[in-house]
């Protein structure tokens, strides 16, 4: 009868921690970071949007917790965490018409992703404040 | 040709559940929210600070409406498929697995129903 042995000693591979980062393994987690966060996002849209249900004094309420610097703070993550999502997600939808799999091409994209991402986040920071007279 | 063990079939086991469906379904509201975020983006920033009268009337206007109800539901569709898939990697003990993707299921039809009935109300009454 055969007794049940110790599962042989094999070699591992190497755990996450000890591989370099690079721009497609950075970005590949970034990409389920930020829609993680979005879906958090969509919560305080569901607050925001729901509470104009409630009526006048509610809503005003929530508009002034969302222009509160913890507000701010917080929609200045989700807009970034959007933006990324946003153009990272047109990149995935571009590798799956098959376009765009040379590492070249995956690095040149990769850092595309994050520039516009940054410079949105800021232009639509920028326009937001200027539309508020800036304070 | 049926490439299915019939054990595995009776246990429910498998990639091929439903698998293009999901996969399929993440895709086509990934499109569509392309232009619908770009949409709500500029209309946010132009709601920035603005009194419950002015949100009214925003949302009064029909393309607005139209818009905002079906950029909440192609939202949350597209969160909760998405949710899933994390949770499927994460979450290994299937009792765990079941209940958190049927809770993300649950909380993302909510939202949808309040964020849409929400904007009727106003938009309605204004």
């Amino acid at each position: 009868m055969a007794t049940a042995k110790e599962p042989r000693k094999r070699p591992l591979s190497p755990h996450l921690q000890i591989y370099r980062p690079q721009i497609t393994s950075v970005l590949s987690i970034t990409h389920r970071l930020t829609g993680i966060g979005l879906a958090v996002g969509a919560l305080f849209l569901t607050y925001w949007l729901s509470s104009a249900g409630y009526g006048p004094e509610a809503f005003e309420t929530a508009q002034a917790v969302l222009a509160s610097w913890f507000g701010r703070l917080v929609l200045l993550g989700f807009t970034f965490c959007l933006y990324f999502h946003l153009a990272n997600g047109i990149r995935h939808l571009a590798w799956d018409a098959g376009w765009g799999f040379e590492l070249p091409t995956l690095r040149l994209t990769g850092w595309l992703v994050v520039i516009v991402a940054a410079i949105a986040t800021v232009v639509t920071f920028a326009v937001g404040y200027s539309m508020r007279g800036g304070y | 040709m049926q490439m299915r063990s019939s054990l595995g079939k009776v246990r429910g086991l498998g990639s091929t559940k439903s698998g293009v469906v999901h996969w399929w379904a993440q895709r086509i509201t990934a499109v569509a929210l392309v232009p619908l975020s770009i949409w709500f983006v500029i209309a946010a920033i132009g709601l920035v600070g603005a009194d419950y009268g002015t949100f009214q009337d925003w949302i009064s206007l029909h393309g607005n409406l139209v818009l905002l109800i079906a950029f909440t539901a192609v939202l949350f569709h597209h969160a909760q498929l998405g949710l899933q898939v994390v949770i499927e990697d994460y979450i290994h003990g299937e009792a765990l697995k079941v209940a958190s993707i049927v809770a993300v299921k649950f909380v993302a039809a909510m939202c949808t129903i309040s964020i849409i009935f929400a904007a009727l109300r106003v938009a309605f009454a204004g």
